[in-house]
Parts: C-alpha cells; sequence; structure tokens
C-alpha cells in the first residue's frame, strides 16, 4: 500500500477545504462526535423537511485530513436524500470500510463512489479507520435524535 | 559511551518497520528493552520460577531473594534512606493512585486543596479528582509561562493556606520543562506540605537522588526505564507508608486474619497485596544493571546533546513549530506543522520506520491551554543518534511534499 493511495489528491482537496463547514440555520436535528484517540472532533447539523428529506447538512469540526476530508464528502454527499436512503449510505460505507471490497448501494452513481472509495485506503491503517467513520456515525446519532457524544471508541 | 554497542542490545533493532530500519522515537511513551531483560524474564519462567513470599521449598525462598534484591538495588539506584520505602506497583499510574486514595483517605477533609500543574499527565490529575468527588476537595493548577515552563514562582502563587498536597511531574512529556523539583520541594515543605513528584520522564533520563531532593513521594514507570510493562515503583518517606492506610486488601499483606477483624503486614509488604508482577520486578533488576553499566550522567549527557541537534535541526525546517522552549529541557521534542493534523503526520512518518506519538499525550489541559488539538512528538532514549533526528527531518519535509501536492 503506497501513502499516495491514503492521501489521494481527493482526500487532500476536502481535508484541506473541507465542504459544508459551517452551521445550518434552522437546523432541526444534531450530534457531537468525538474520537478520544486523536482528538478529532465533529458537530453535525441537519435540517430535515416534512417529506423527510435531508435538505441542509453540514458540520463543524476539526481533526486530521481523513476525518474532514470523509466529513466533507459524506455532508456533499447526503444533501437532498431522503432519511432511509441516509441510512442505507451509512451502512453501506461502514462495510465497505471494515471489511467489504466495494460499494453495493445504487443510490448513488458510481462516480460518487469513487470518491467515498478514495477513504477505503485507511483499511491499511487500522488506528486511522476511526477517523473515516467519525462523521458517519455521529450523522446516525443526529438521524437518531441521540443526546449522547458520539465516541469512536465505542464503535468496532 | 558508544552508541552503535548500546543500541546492538537492543534486538527490536534487527527489525524492519515497512521495510525500513526503525527509527524510535517514542521512548517517552516507553523504551524499548535490551536484551539483558528480555533474557532475564525468559531465564527466570524457565529455570526458576516460583511465586514469592509463599512457600518455604527451594525455588520459592530463590525468587524471594531476587525479587527483593531488586528492592535493595532500587533503593541504592534512587539513593533511597530504607528499601522498604520502595514500593513495586502496576506501574506510575497506581503509584500515584495509591498516595491519592491513601492520603487522601487519612488527611483530607471538604475545602482542603491539592496543587497540580497545567503539565500534568492524566495519570496525575484523575486520581486526584476522585477525592474532589469524595472528599469535596479542590484542585488547583499552576499555570506554565509562554516558555512552557513550571516556575517556582507560579508554584507559590498558586499555594494557599489550605493547599495539603503539592503533586507536580518532573519532566514534562510535552513541552520537555524540566521542573525545579528541589526547590519546590523546599518551598511546600517550608509550608508543612507534601510534595508527590511524577517521576515518569525524570526517571529514565536524569541522576535521581532521594535524599537530595527530600521530596515525600516519586512515581516511577518502569517500562519507560527499559523495563519490563506492567510495573511501576512508588518511592515513599517511611514516615508516610507507617502513617497511611494500606491500598488494596488481599493476600501477603496481612499480619492476622480473624472473623472479628485483621491486622495488617509491615512493609513493605503492606501496599504489595495479591501476587506481584514477580518475573517484571526480577527483570528490572536487569534495566538497574544496564542504566549503571553505561553511567545515568552518560545517558544525561548523550540525550541533551542530542536534543540540542534535534531543536537544531527543526527550527532550520521553516514549517516545523517546537512546542514550548524550555531553557532547562529534557529530551522531548514536540511540534507541529502548518496545515498538516498530528496524526496525518504519524501515518506519513510510520511509512519510514520512524516512529513518533501523536495527540494530546494524556494531558489535555495542556494542549487546551496552549490552544492545540494535537501535537506530534519526537522522544529520544539512550539508543538514539543524530542520524535518526536527520531522517525524522527528511520524512517531515516528505510530510509537507504530500500535503502541498
Ligand atoms: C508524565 C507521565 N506520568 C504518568 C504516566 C503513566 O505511567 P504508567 O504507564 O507507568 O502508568 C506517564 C506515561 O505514560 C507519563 O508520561
Amino acid at each position: 500500500m503506497d501513502l499516495k493511495e491514503l492521501y489521494q489528491e481527493i482526500i487532500l482537496d476536502h481535508g484541506k477545504n473541507p465542504r459544508n463547514l459551517r452551521k445550518t440555520e434552522n437546523f432541526n436535528k444534531d450530534a457531537k462526535g468525538h474520537n478520544p484517540l486523536c482528538g478529532d472532533k465533529v458537530h453535525i447539523f441537519l435540517k430535515i423537511d416534512e417529506n423527510k428529506n435531508i435538505s441542509d447538512i453540514s458540520f463543524e469540526g476539526s481533526g486530521c485530513a481523513i476525518s474532514m476530508a470523509s466529513a466533507s464528502i459524506m455532508t456533499d454527499l447526503m444533501k437532498e436524500k431522503k432519511e432511509k436512503e441516509v441510512k442505507e449510505l451509512i451502512e453501506d460505507f461502514l462495510k465497505m470500510i471494515k471489511e467489504s471490497p466495494e460499494m453495493k448501494t445504487k443510490i448513488i452513481s458510481e462516480n460518487e463512489k469513487t470518491k467515498l472509495m478514495s477513504l477505503s485506503g485507511v483499511k491499511q491503517y487500522p488506528m486511522r479507520v476511526k477517523c473515516a467513520t467519525l462523521a458517519w456515525h455521529t450523522l446516525t446519532s443526529a438521524m437518531n435524535n441521540s443526546q449522547e457524544e458520539t465516541n469512536t471508541e465505542k464503535f468496532d | 559511551m558508544n552508541i552503535n554497542n548500546i543500541k546492538k542490545q537492543f534486538p527490536i533493532f534487527n527489525n524492519k518497520v515497512h521495510n525500513n530500519d526503525l527509527v524510535y522515537l517514542d521512548s517517552a511513551n516507553s523504551s524499548q528493552k535490551p536484551q539483558m531483560v528480555v533474557d532475564r524474564i525468559y531465564d527466570f519462567y524457565t529455570k526458576e520460577f516460583s511465586n514469592v513470599g509463599r512457600s518455604v521449598h527451594y525455588l520459592a525462598v530463590a525468587a524471594t531473594n531476587l525479587y527483593e534484591n531488586t528492592r535493595i538495588m532500587m533503593q541504592k539506584y534512587i539513593n533511597a534512606k530504607d528499601p522498604n520505602e520502595i514500593v513495586f506497583t502496576k506501574g506510575a499510574t497506581e503509584a500515584i493512585n495509591l498516595v491519592a486514595n491513601t492520603f487522601g483517605q487519612k488527611f483530607l477533609r471538604e475545602g482542603d486543596e491539592i496543587l497540580l500543574t497545567e503539565l500534568e499527565h492524566h495519570s496525575n490529575y484523575v486520581p486526584w479528582h476522585y477525592l474532589r468527588k469524595l472528599k469535596g476537595v479542590k484542585i488547583n493548577f499552576a499555570e506554565i509561562n509562554n516558555d512552557g515552563e513550571i516556575t517556582i514562582e507560579s508554584i507559590e502563587k498558586s499555594i494557599t493556606p489550605k493547599t495539603k498536597m503539592i503533586a507536580i511531574t518532573h519532566l514534562s512529556n510535552v513541552t520537555g520543562a524540566i521542573l525545579p523539583i528541589k526547590e519546590i520541594t523546599s518551598l511546600a515543605h517550608s509550608k508543612n506540605i507534601p510534595i508527590l513528584i511524577d517521576g515518569c520522564q525524570g526517571a529514565p533520563h536524569l541522576k535521581l537522588d532521594m535524599q537530595d531532593i527530600d521530596c515525600d513521594f516519586y512515581a516511577i514507570s518502569c517500562h519507560k526505564m527499559y523495563g519490563p510493562t506492567g510495573l511501576g515503583v512508588l518511592y515513599a518517606k517511611k514516615k508516610w507508608l507507617d502513617t497511611l492506610p494500606p491500598y488494596q486488601g488481599g493476600g501477603g499483606m496481612i499480619r492476622e486474619v480473624k472473623k472479628e477483624g485483621i491486622s495488617f503486614g509491615d512493609l513493605p509488604n503492606k501496599y504489595e497485596a495479591g501476587t506481584m508482577a514477580t518475573a517484571q520486578v526480577i527483570a528490572f533488576g536487569e534495566s538497574i544493571k544496564f542504566l549503571n553499566q553505561i553511567g545515568i550522567e552518560n545517558i544525561e549527557k548523550h540525550e541533551s546533546e542530542l536534543t540540542k541537534y534535534g531543536e537544531e535541526v527543526l527550527r532550520k525546517n521553516n514549517s516545523v513549530k517546537l512546542v514550548g522552549n524550555p531553557k532547562n529541557k529534557g529530551s522531548v521534542l514536540s511540534f507541529t506543522l502548518d496545515g498538516i493534523h498530528a496524526h496525518d503526520i504519524a501515518t506519513i512518518l510510520d511509512e519510514d520506520g520512524v516512529a513518533i506519538r501523536a495527540g494530546h499525550h494524556c494531558c489535555q489541559i495542556l494542549h487546551d491551554k496552549l490552544g492545540l488539538s494535537a501535537t506530534a512528538r519526537a522522544s529520544l532514549g539512550v539508543y538514539n543518534t543524530k542520524d535518526d533526528l536527520d531522517k525524522l527531518n527528511e520524512s517531515i519535509y516528505k510530510c509537507k511534499k504530500i500535503f502541498d501536492r
């Protein structure tokens, strides 16, 4: 495994200039996540409309390039998705990061899948998997209205 | 002192990491182990094993003597008055918990204050925090200056009539600041306050003389002293070990056990309940031998030269910002790189076989104060060379190159 695969251009791009790094006005769901090992922190804000569509998603936080890129790419993808689709995407992404060689979902385009697959480089770096999954676990908490801070040490 | 000969005693350096020679710069976290320490564990288990202090058979007596011999070696190593002032624990963490728990139980009341510093490792904060909850004591933190040092003035300013214990690090595991512990001890004693030194980072690198420092408690982590994991040492003045209540209860620490009550054993057994880390204690004797063979003065000199060299090299590297600038500095080089998170640095360096630590190094209070969520840290041991620091620097350049693509 080459380091360049982990630190691909797309990850560096999103890591250095994260998209949706702001706070959604009038958000109606949110959750905080924390990776105690690295100190990565993320706070996700969601606005879900009456049709259970995500009309806006954003995040605040700080952390390594992997965690920032993951949150950035994730929030880009989740916009205008239905709640049900979001759950399916999260599940599929986490499966891909942990064991599966690819993503199976039909909700997103091949192009979008490639973007997410760029995060699969962390598989070679077990200590960094949590950096890639933090935003996704935190999004689940936000959807479930969980008050408890997501802590990556409690997963896997 | 010939570093190549010293390095040869550490079998870990025969291995490659990602096809590179290992550049181990994480000794503040834990040091590597010389062959003689590894061999001692093997020999003890294969030829001499028995539990200590329990049976009268040949092996038990021999093992007990070996175990007690390390206690005496440690007493001499740190110049304690009495071997019974050496208590074995599972680590420095347990040593500090022992003091916080027993001292807190016996001497602390609501409103009493404990003085720590902003440099403290979580191991020298969390055990005292329990007393906040349990006893309603207050914890104060002496503040660092701009160079990441704790001065005697900063301690003096933070002492109040209610201060009942001062617990401070000997050497910061982040900024590398060496605290004036002898002067602080004398200040504490002038106000009748006992003092605990978290010596985790001091003991592997600096000459220790308990008579000279005169502190009440000194906590040591053996795995950072070229010794085995699962072992620490608490040095405590005998007057304290005689006065404080036992910590854990169990076999070995009692005199008489009846249904109506229990009487406790004498030192050192009073604080060593249950089966101890026997093999580790015996092997730790070899670590002390190893340190004595080289001479701690030589280690200090070697590491101090290397630290200066490392600072020089990193200062010339414009992207590096060193964390802290203490005048009296141990062999710790913490740094940040503009725009690159410490964990990304550590992953990229690792590819070159350069092992550093990234994160808050169990010092969240300090990182909050510095306004940093994480730092990268290169820390040195007796086996490191200038070449290691050059490799560190090269790898840092590579980091920049990857991120500036
Ligand atoms: C300053 C300091 N205090 C305490 C500890 C904890 O020591 P131990 O691992 O022996 O419990 C460490 C080591 O991580 C340390 O660096």
